[in-house]
């Protein structure tokens, strides 16, 4: 808008400080048909945000319906109704997008010293992909209401007489955003890396959008191609997956894995990496291996590909197909293991700093072995022909993706809100508030272990009578989970709006995207940015040089 | 992108880095693509091994000849853009753009070809799905057989147009005179892309025209 020169704006009486890319044109329209990472950032959080707003909405429903057997405040079919959207809504709109979207579009240029990603027009295309193919998915499941469960087994999603071919097309579309953010991120940490700055001296947060990316571009195309089979099985009656004509429907659970799984780790890997930089900065020390992140972050984003068929062990795999599944998934606990061990030998004699960010990085810690290890549990066939399609199951990915990847994703949201706002939240709300999430999480999902060992199906919406105390202790944790989540909503608002200024560097990191302004000028860097000191120096020298 | 031709974008250091970044982005395009493609391969070797006799027969009953002929149509429009891609850099826009009018022709001859054998299909009765009544009294294969050649040949199809679009666009920047040495890395792009779709057809031609019988 040319209301206000763009440049030097007025604060705090005479000073007049150089633009951020917040202040630069505060136009609406030069938000929403903007180019730069940091906006584009920052649209994909706002819109994840509320994603993960809605979906947890379904779920806090869901659990209440649970208080009692049989119905309590909805009835069956809204029942299924409401953990298909629960389920679509948080994989597809907001766990895969949310961390390399709005995170990763903000910081990864950033942390590599250039002025954006290499495909600045792509990327705001593909934020609007996303919308578009979001309000589709929201439009068809409220209007026609799908029943099939996030995962459209078929041959169920065929018959289903509900909105699956709406969904299924608006998942589509959601997919090819996720392609494009993920080649994007590829291009520019190959191309855009600031001169001198070499593969093994990039933030870890890089390395896991990188990581991640990969599978984005090579997983994604295949899921696009199971959905739209199922919406053409659906609109023109092919069959493809039709037993009637000669089809097989255990093919689409095969080509529906191949991306499903390898999408939990598009939710983890980003999560991990953001594990990494707080672990660093709050313990202000070298991680213990840079190099072991790296190669198992690596590790994982490949063997995440061989891994599906443990979703099948029940579909009629054969003997030998399942044990090396089972193998394979297990070399994902090895990585992760090796991840964990180097986050705990960089807090050994580290200098602690009890914030929030590292809170959260202690919850997810304790919650992802938790669940890594159920996951070796299930990964084993002979257990999980006893465990699968429980609420054991249930507990044990909502350890990975809640206790994972959303404590992670609270983590980074605290450790970058100065970074993105020049504000600070409050401490002592933040401390509490993931205090809250922790136990609340915890008391939710720890139950749901005992319940499915004890033979609780899930997607049930009934019940023996003999399950419900332990069904109501979980409802009563995700109230827990929920008060902590809406104090966060509350205090960072507030903070926003009349937070204390942060200055440029408040955790004194030694990261990359802490050597420029908060929040930062439009095109990043003032001045051309040298990268003189590792990214996690906080020996003496290295924190001279800066 | 910028008009002149050997300006780099902003936020490059310079056109070399542009258009590194710009070869990279399309062969993890191509690589997301080829994913896309695997799937119904994967699909295809499946019901392939479960209905050999079926298949074999299925393929037996397309036209090899026509399959050929279009092999033949798309191995000389690759060469032929590949060829426009050289003499663009050989600053000959003239002639680089002649080859590309060169290769769209041959992919509409690719698409008439293509739109015969599907009109013989639709006469015959075939249609994707087990729909029609060629498949009264057949056997399931052959009606998993003819979807799944619908469905890929029919993808390909639209790669076909999608990039025959690319190279009109390029075609059109070339006669404006807005790719020329050191700048033509979009043409580059749309060659490599041209390149994926005969690629694919390279191996949907064995599948379905050159492999009848049972293995």
């Amino acid at each position: 808008m040319s209301a206000t020169t763009p440049g030097l704006i007025p604060q705090g009486g005479a000073l007049s400080l150089p633009p951020t890319f917040v202040n630069d044109d505060e136009s609406i329209r030069s938000w929403l048909l903007t180019t730069d990472h940091k906006r584009v950032g920052i649209l994909f959080f706002v819109a994840t945000a509320l994603m993960m707003a809605l979906g947890g909405a379904f779920a806090l429903v869901l659990r209440i319906e649970h208080l009692t057997p049989e119905r309590t405040i909805v009835d069956a079919l809204a029942y299924n109704r409401l953990f298909t959207m629960h389920g679509v809504v948080m994989v597809f709109l907001f766990m895969i997008p949310a961390i390399p979207g709005a995170f990763g579009n903000f910081l990864v240029p950033i942390m590599i010293g250039a002025k954006d990603v290499a495909f600045p027009r792509l990327n705001i295309a593909s934020f609007y992909l996303y919308f578009v193919g979001a309000v589709v998915v929201l439009i068809a499941m409220q209007a026609g209401g799908l029943d099939t469960g996030w995962t459209f087994y078929t041959p169920y999603s065929v018959q289903s007489p509900s909105a699956v071919v709406p969904t299924l097309m608006g998942l589509f579309i959601v997919g090819w955003s996720s392609i494009l953010t993920g080649l994007n991120f590829i291009v520019t940490v190959h191309t855009m890396r600031a001169k001198g700055l070499g593969w093994m001296r990039m933030p870890l947060f890089v390395w896991s959008i990188y990581g991640t990316s990969i599978i984005q571009v090579l997983a994604t195309p295949v899921l696009g191609l199971a959905v739209a089979l199922v919406a053409i099985d659906h609109g023109f009656d092919w069959g493809l997956f039709d037993p009637a004509r000669g089809g097989d429907p255990v093919l689409f659970q095969h080509l529906f894995w191949f991306y499903s799984h390898p999408a939990v780790y598009i939710m983890i890997l980003p999560a991990m990496g953001v594990v990494s930089e707080v672990v660093c900065t709050f313990c202000r020390k070298n991680p213990f291996s840079y190099r072991a992140i790296v190669y198992s972050t690596l590790g994982i984003a490949f063997v995440g590909f061989l891994t599906w068929g443990h979703h099948m062990f029940v579909a009629g795999l054969s003997v030998f197909d399942a044990g090396a599944f089972g193998i394979l998934s297990m070399l994902v606990g090895i990585f992760s293991a090796i991840k964990v061990f180097t986050w705990v030998g960089t807090m050994y004699r580290g200098s602690i700093a009890f914030k929030t960010p590292l809170l959260y990085v202690f919850t997810f810690l304790f919650l992802f072995v938790f669940g890594g290890m159920t996951g070796i549990a299930v990964a084993t066939t002979s257990l999980d022909v006893h465990w699968h399609d429980t609420y054991f199951v249930v507990a044990h990915f909502h350890f990975i993706m809640v206790g994972g990847t959303l404590t992670a994703y609270f983590a980074g949201l605290h450790y970058w809100f100065p970074k993105v706002t020049g504000k600070l939240y409050s401490e002592r709300w933040g401390l509490l508030a993931a205090a809250l999430v922790s136990a609340g999480f915890f008391v939710t999902f720890f139950p749901q272990f005992l319940l499915g060992n004890a033979g609780m199906p899930r997607r049930y919406y009934d019940y023996p009578p003999e399950y419900q105390t332990l069904h109501v202790i979980s409802t009563v944790g995700s109230w827990v989970l929920a008060s902590g989540m809406l104090i966060t909503v509350g205090y960072l608002f507030w903070a926003l709006k009349s937070g204390q200024d942060a200055g440029n560097n408040p955790w004194h990191s030694a990261s990359y995207e802490w050597l420029t302004r908060s929040p930062p000028p439009p095109h990043n860097f003032d001045d051309t940015p040298v990268f003189a000191s590792d990214p996690y120096d906080y020996t003496e020298t290295g924190a001279t040089q800066r | 992108m910028s008009d002149a031709g050997a300006e780099h974008l902003d936020h490059f250091q310079d056109l070399e880095q542009q258009a590194h970044a710009a070869r990279l982005g399309i062969w993890v395009f191509l690589a997301s693509e080829l994913l896309l493609f695997a799937g119904l391969f994967a699909l295809y070797a499946s019901y392939r091994a479960h209905y050999p006799e079926a298949f074999g027969w299925g393929v037996e009953h397309n036209v090899r000849a026509l399959g050929t002929l279009n092999t033949a149509i798309l191995i000389s429009s690759s060469y032929a853009v590949a060829t426009s891609v050289h003499m663009l850099r050989r600053g000959r826009p003239r002639f680089a753009a002649g080859l590309l009018v060169f290769t769209l022709a041959c992919g509409s001859a690719f698409l008439v070809v293509k739109g015969i054998e599907y009109a013989g299909h639709f006469r015959d009765g075939v249609f994707p799905g087990g729909h029609g009544e060629f498949f009264v009294g057949k056997p399931e294969g052959v009606k998993v057989f003819y979807t799944l050649y619908f469905l890929m040949t029919g993808l390909h199809g639209i790669h076909v147009v999608a990039g025959m679009g690319v190279l009109a666009w390029l075609f059109a920047r070339i006669l404006q005179g807005k790719l020329t040495p050191p700048h033509t890395h979009p043409l580059d792009i749309g060659a490599v892309y041209w390149h994926l779709v005969d690629v694919v057809w390279i191996f949907l031609w064995p599948i379905f025209y050159l492999t009848p019988g049972t293995f």
